[in-house]
């Protein structure tokens, strides 16, 4: 199992948003998880994550046999959990590729291999780039800083591609994307998809997993996953919404 | 959240490197200022009639004044008779060689990074260094000298070039200029002086390195720099001291004269003892540093890192005289701890279509003040005067400020003064995403610094940046793309 969470409750300023997950992810696997705004996808991601906001009262995560609660936030991503942002965050003055390579270096610290000097890391980055045809004057220019909406998300899923993670947590990747964009970065989703990666992919729209096929899709409500089930459930959901399940629950 | 922010404040704790002291016999005069101690480090110097008699000119006026208390700063009275104001490393009277500096000297240099052996040197950088109240050293004297490059300390130029001195010393800061400014001109000890004749382009760049080591005492430097016409001088300065529990004194002065069409650069480190977390020691540097463009298409360009010092009260300027002369300041002023700096600048237009341009980057830390503190003046004269003035403030943590004191005076109508200002704070938002990337708070917050501070270090000569940049504890921004 790479990862194994059980009965996660989380809290944020005293409110419990994540009220006893249970999921389990093996290697290679893609699970969707959809759910109405606010049900808790991002929450779950941040705790996962190791956000210090969200206050774990109960449960336990296993990452890849370590305890994941036990991790800073630095090294559960140096140990393979990488997150792309539902809302990317700007730093100015911080090149995008001087802030990669130093992830990447970070990475290969923690692994105890020796940095990469810039005409590997270059070569490294020229071949991504072309994986999510993205702009080399991207990034140069400061992390996020003014990008679009869709650049932001293209750079990612970028640096998914640089950093090779084990555990890919995909917050939202598909919205603000135009349909080319979304082809285009979903395709790269693919290639960076393989028998040792598992891939967490939150999204509303079926239209996504036209391109990623996952092999489970779970709906996350109300902070508990209510219903899991093959990729039929995507497409169920797209046609009834989400009424038929929350109903449900909610009896 | 908590966490994050002591990472933060923690991030800019690097421990003090340079806080060793060295052990050698040091000969110092007793505590204390008079007429007799100012004549004492004059005989001691060996000086002229006419340089005493300047000096003591400039105690009976310093007698006159009261320490200033405009600035943004808080400290303790300062007991002016409780500081030693000559203490030297003891070495023989008069150096031939650099083999014959103290090995202990040299080894203390060394330490510091700084290599006196001329061979060893890779980089051609002329060094003098200053250890408390001597310049100990100065390499490179005679390839410059072949060239007409005037290279030495300032108590050597006036042996050697009473007639350099006498005309420019104190034709910038007058020794009637501030507190501060007489003071060092009653009792400067030494410095460095340059001389760059018509025509030359200096092909090396010069620098000095100011260590004080004794204790009790105060350093009072003194430099001069001139550029005749269609000449181009580089000038660094760099600085440490030991960790000591009480503060000690920094008064400099700097003056820069560049004629027609000449260029100077100079570039500082301040690295002085910033003091301990608690805010106990440091130095105090309070430091007057003014250029003049005194001819046409002069150009004087002032790039600083300030980083130390527990108090940093230092505006370096440019008068604008000539026609067409530019004046540049770039600075990014680091504090953290207890530290509090109040720096900026003055650019004085008086001639025609002269340009200013003002970069200033405040970075606070810790508990520590941090004020950027300008005056932009276009006289009558400064038709079509131009200046831009760009403040920015960064803040790690809560418990720092961050201020700006612009101030701006135009005399007459064609002048235009453009003044921008921003603050920013890392954001919790920012560090997770970077932690979530693997890199850590401490790593991320230089990353951040560095990008923030990356336009005035671009300003400084290689070698200095990256000394500079490994102040700022930064790995490798601008290495790559
Ligand atoms: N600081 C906070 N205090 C109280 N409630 C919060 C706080 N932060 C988030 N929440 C709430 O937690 C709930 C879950 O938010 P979350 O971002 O996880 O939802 P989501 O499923 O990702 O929604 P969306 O589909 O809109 O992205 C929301 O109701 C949100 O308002
Ligand atoms: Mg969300």
């Amino acid at each position: 199992m790479m990862l194994s969470i059980k009965n996660i409750h989380a809290n944020i300023d005293g409110k419990e948003i994540l009220k006893g997950i249970n999921l389990d992810i093996k290697a290679g696997e893609v699970h969707a998880i959809m759910g109405p705004n606010g049900s808790g996808k991002s929450t779950l991601a941040s705790v996962l994550a190791g956000r210090e906001e969200y206050e774990v009262t109960e449960g336990t995560v296993t990452f890849l046999d370590q305890n994941l609660l036990d991790l800073s936030i630095e090294d559960r991503a140096r140990a393979g959990l990488f997150l792309a942002f539902q809302y990317p965050v700007e730093i100015p003055g911080v090149s995008t590729t001087n802030f990669i390579k130093a992830a990447v270096n970070e990475k290969r610290k923690y692994q105890g291999k020796e940095p990469l000097d810039a005409l590997a890391f270059l070569k490294i980055m020229k071949e991504k780039m072309a994986l999510v045809e993205i702009d080399q004057s991207l990034l140069s220019r400061s992390i996020n800083e003014g990008f679009s909406g869709g650049e932001k998300k293209r750079n990612e899923i970028f640096q998914m591609a640089m950093l090779e993670p084990k555990l890919a947590i995909l917050d939202e990747t598909d919205s603000g994307l135009d349909i080319d964009a979304l082809r285009i970065v979903a395709n790269g989703i693919n290639q960076l998809r393989n028998q040792n990666r598992a891939i967490l992919l939150i999204t509303h729209y079926q239209r996504l997993l036209d391109y990623i096929q996952p092999d489970f899709v779970h709906v996350l409500y109300n902070g508990r996953i209510v219903k899991s089930g093959s990729k039929a459930l995507a497409l169920e959901l797209e046609e009834k919404g989400y009424d038929f399940i929350t109903e449900e629950t909610d009896l | 959240m908590n966490e994050d922010l002591d990472m933060l404040e923690q991030s800019a704790l690097n421990d003090y490197k340079y806080g060793f002291v060295t052990n050698i016999d040091t000969d110092t005069i007793p505590k204390g200022l008079n007429e007799g101690v100012i004549e004492l480090i004059s005989k001691k110097k060996n000086e002229p009639e006419w340089m005493l008699a300047w000096r003591l000119k400039a105690y009976a006026y310093w007698l006159k004044l009261v320490e200033p208390t405009w600035a943004n700063i808080k400290h303790p009275p300062i007991n002016y008779q409780d500081i030693i104001y000559y203490a030297a490393p003891k070495q023989k009277e008069q150096l031939n060689s650099l083999e014959e500096v103290d090995p202990e000297l040299l080894r203390t240099f060394e330490k510091l990074g700084i290599s006196l052996n001329e061979q060893k040197r890779l980089t051609g950088v002329a060094v003098d260094v200053v250890m408390d109240s001597v310049s100990i050293a100065t390499s490179f004297k005679e390839q410059l000298s072949e060239i007409g490059v005037i290279f030495c300390s300032i108590s050597e130029a006036i042996q050697k070039h009473p007639e350099l001195v006498k005309k420019y010393l104190g034709s910038v800061v007058p020794m009637t200029d501030n507190y501060f400014a007489a003071l060092n001109s009653a009792v400067f000890t030494d410095g460095s002086f340059c001389y760059i004749p018509k025509g030359v382009r200096c092909p090396m760049e010069l620098s000095t390195y100011f260590r004080i080591n004794a204790e009790n005492s105060g350093q009072f430097e003194r430099t001069l720099i001139i550029a005749e016409e269609e000449s181009y001088v580089s000038y660094l300065e760099g600085c440490t001291a030991p960790m000591r529990d009480e503060n000690q004194l920094h008064a400099a002065v700097v003056e820069l004269v560049a004629m027609k069409k000449a260029e100077i650069k100079y570039s500082t480190v301040q690295n002085w003892y910033p003091g301990d977390k608690e805010g106990n020691g440091g130095i105090y540097n309070f430091v007057t540093k003014r250029g003049i463009c005194l001819e046409d298409y002069a150009k004087i360009s002032w790039t600083q890192v300030e980083t130390g010092s527990a108090i940093t009260w230092k505006y370096p300027s440019v008068i604008l005289k000539g026609d067409h002369t530019i004046g540049e300041f770039y600075s990014v002023a680091f504090t953290n701890h207890h530290q509090q700096a109040d720096t900026g600048t003055k650019m004085i237009h008086l001639g025609k279509n002269t340009r200013s341009r003002i970069v200033s980057k405040g970075i606070s830390a810790g508990q520590s003040q941090n004020s950027y503190r300008g005056l932009v003046r276009a006289a009558k004269g400064a038709i079509n005067a131009r200046n831009y003035s760009q403040c920015d403030s960064l803040l790690l943590g809560d418990k720092c400020g961050a201020h700006t004191f612009p101030y701006i005076e135009v005399k007459n109508k064609t002048a235009i003064v453009e003044h921008e200002a921003t603050t920013s704070k890392i954001g919790e938002d920012q560090l997770f995403y970077c932690r979530q990337r693997g890199i850590d708070a401490e790593a991320a917050v230089a990353l951040i610094v560095n990008g923030f501070a990356k336009e005035v270090m671009n300003q400084l000569p290689m070698e200095f940046a990256i000394e500079a940049q490994k102040l700022l504890a930064i790995s490798m921004e601008g290495s790559v793309g």
